[in-house]
């Protein structure tokens, strides 16, 4: 077990160490360059050459990928141009990144409370018409562009109703911070009206993000148990004369979860994505609207760090997936 | 979970899983023996018989066929021109109180924000979207086909470096993906969205051929065509490329629907194409949410499109997979 998560660790250096070099050759590869990207386009040849130099761009290529590397690992890619201008861009994704932890939280928490028993029962009564239904509304979500999913729910519940709302993370109160996840502050700090408040915020972006991860993990379970209802193990199970409790919950439900388990941890890291789209139509604040405001003002520092920073989150919640499937299946790590 | 033989390291290890089961799918010929219920019965040929009654791969079809004919002959269907502003609509705006002229008789669903009409920018924008989601599909196909064959038919080094580039590139979620390829370009049009997506997508065509090629590589059809004398180059291109082609074709088609929705969000973050006399559906779409509050049915037409476009692209993909699976063949 410990050489597997080892040797797991040591594929994951791997990894964040490629993406750096991809994302280095990415930034070189900007239209006019980083210098370019800094300055802007009206920039004289003198600053430019300036800058250049400062930014030791006149060096060997490797020796610049080196300087970047030091760069990168102690956390300072510069200062945002666009997002927030003159602010430094690891600290924008340093205060950012606890609200999209929180918003992804919940939505892979509704995803995988309403994905896996629907998936279950929508197997258990195949063809059914809560089957059937059940399997055109997920792929209905599928086909729901994420941002405008935001816009329909936000002017349904926000807008016309008013029961939610509109944007933000939380109204002009005055509530305590400590861990930078204001439902958590709230309960902490006994602020419950803070909690409540933060929570109601929560609820329309959570449930726009989570319904792509509800309809791939209500399909996977779905398919799962369909296709562990028809082992052979379950039929004998049943022939022995086990109760449909036993055979359910100890041979079906536990051996259908396990694809599950690596379904919903892959949809963690592709929650970046959904966010990126859900938290700017509901200015959320977090790491997705960084990233958003990032493409649309062309704030490479930012974006540098964010999309190293949401690659990193992905592949360290792949290992996390890989080690949990380690434990609860062991045939995987004897392979 | 079962490692690729040359791969130890494997990030974003469920996706590539998906795709590796993709690619055994559709292996006709195998080892373990015969898959086809029938001799002579070719895959696609039996995969026909079983969706010609599948009523959800009709529906997809059905939807896709009128999105084609419709961007076809878009032109001619339309009532009004789509880039031009029409004068009576914008007589009857007053420029305080309401900006956009509503529903007129001979203009079923109003204009847009500069008074073109919305029902014929509709019809004409599907073009594009059809322009844009099949440019992308070619290029990821075309670019994972060359990517894929190489690493699965020349094997050794090339095999290692193509895929861990490809396995790198997996470990980034694909719309993340498509957005930084994007936002490279100094000036965005309607090729850099393809291009983007292409990109984006490319990796999941390389995996899935090379995982074919993999399967096909010890199989009796080509060790029999090896026996024979036949040249690598023959054996590749006419004995394991075709047997490839089921899995691609329900890739394809999965990522033809992705393509249409990741083209909205792009031109929603402002990474797509800027010009809007060439009407589009995503970048309707994005500029209908500065009107939200007030006018929400602008927002609603392209959406509706864009939703029953991939919706119907989703069907065929998936009742697709579930034709060439031999798993659910019963």
């Amino acid at each position: 077990m410990l050489r597997f998560i080892v040797r797991r660790l040591v594929q994951m250096v791997g990894v964040v160490f490629v993406l750096s070099l991809l994302l280095f050759l990415w930034l070189r590869m900007l239209p006019g360059g980083t210098v370019s990207a800094i300055l802007g386009d009206r920039a004289t040849p003198e600053s430019r050459a300036k800058l250049e130099k400062a930014l030791g761009l006149d060096q060997p290529i490797w020796v610049q990928y080196w300087a970047y590397l030091k760069r990168a690992l102690t956390g300072n890619f510069g200062a945002s141009t666009g997002v927030l201008p003159g602010r430094d861009a690891f600290d924008i994704f340093l205060a950012r990144f606890p609200a999209t932890i929180e918003l992804s939280f919940f939505a892979i928490l509704i995803a995988v409370i309403l994905g896996i028993p629907m998936g279950y029962l929508a197997a258990r009564r195949r063809a059914s018409f809560f089957d059937n239904a059940s399997v055109v509304v997920s792929l209905i979500g599928v086909a729901v562009p994420v941002f405008f999913l935001a816009f329909l729910l936000k002017y349904i519940f926000a807008v016309r109703l008013g029961w939610l709302p509109v944007s933000g993370r939380q109204s002009n109160i005055d509530a305590t911070r400590v861990t930078g996840f204001f439902v958590l502050d709230g309960i902490l700090t006994r602020e419950w009206d803070a909690a409540w408040d933060a929570f109601k915020h929560l609820i329309l972006p959570a449930f726009t993000l989570a319904t792509i991860p509800f309809a791939v993990i209500f399909r996977i379970t779905r398919a799962s148990v369909l296709e562990v209802l028809d082992e052979d193990f379950v039929r004998t199970a049943e022939s022995k004369g086990l109760t449909n409790r036993i055979i359910r919950g100890r041979h079906v439900l536990r051996n259908a979860l396990l694809p599950v388990v690596t379904t919903i941890g892959l949809q963690v890291g592709g929650l970046l994505a959904g966010a990126i789209l859900t938290e700017s139509v509901f200015s959320f604040g977090g790491i997705g609207e960084a990233l958003a405001l990032a493409f649309e003002h062309r704030d490479y520092s930012v974006l540098q760090v964010l999309i190293m920073a949401s690659a990193a989150t992905f592949v360290i919640v792949n290992l996390l997936v890989d080690i949990t499937y380690a434990v609860i299946d062991p045939r995987v790590r004897t392979r | 979970m079962s490692e690729s033989p040359k791969h130890g390291w494997r990030p974003g290890a469920a996706k590539k899983e998906r795709i590796d089961a993709l690619a055994a799918s559709g292996v006709t010929v195998s080892d373990a023996g015969t898959v086809d219920e029938k001799p002579g019965v070719s895959l696609i040929a039996s995969a026909w018989k079983r969706l010609r009654r599948d009523r959800i791969f009709l529906l997809g079809l059905a939807i896709t066929i009128i999105f084609v004919l419709v961007a076809i002959f878009a032109p001619l269907i339309a009532p009004h021109d789509p880039t031009k502003p029409i004068p009576e609509l914008i007589a009857k705006v007053r420029r305080q109180t309401n900006p956009i002229p509503g529903p007129e008789p001979g203009f079923p669903l109003g204009a847009d924000d500069r008074g073109r009409d919305l029902l014929s920018r509709l019809i004409v924008g599907s073009r594009q979207t059809l322009i844009v989601c099949v440019f992308a599909t070619i290029f990821s196909l075309l670019g994972g086909l060359i990517l894929g064959t190489l690493a699965g038919a020349v094997g050794g080094w090339v095999d290692s470096l193509v895929m861990r580039v490809v396995d790198i590139l997996l470990s980034i979620p694909s719309l993340l993906l498509a957005f930084s390829v994007a936002a490279m370009a100094a000036r965005p049009s309607q090729w850099t969205v393809i291009i983007a997506i292409s990109i984006a997508y490319l990796p999941v065509f390389a995996r899935l051929l090379r995982g074919s090629m993999l399967a096909q590589r010890h199989s009796d059809h080509v060790l029999a065509a090896r026996a024979l004398g036949v040249k690598r180059g023959a054996i590749v291109f006419r004995h394991m490329l075709p047997n490839s082609v089921g899995p691609v074709i329900v890739q394809a088609t999965l990522v033809l629907a992705t393509a249409v929705i990741d083209a909205a969000a792009l031109s929603f973050l402002g990474l797509g194409n800027p010009d809007d006399r060439q009407p589009e559906w995503g970048q309707m779409l994005g500029k209908a949410q500065e009107y939200l509050a007030d006018y929400p049915h602008m927002a609603f037409y392209p959406a509706a499109c864009i939703i029953v476009v991939a919706f119907g692209f989703t069907l065929m993909g998936e009742s697709l997979r579930e034709a060439l699976d031999p798993k659910s063949r019963r």
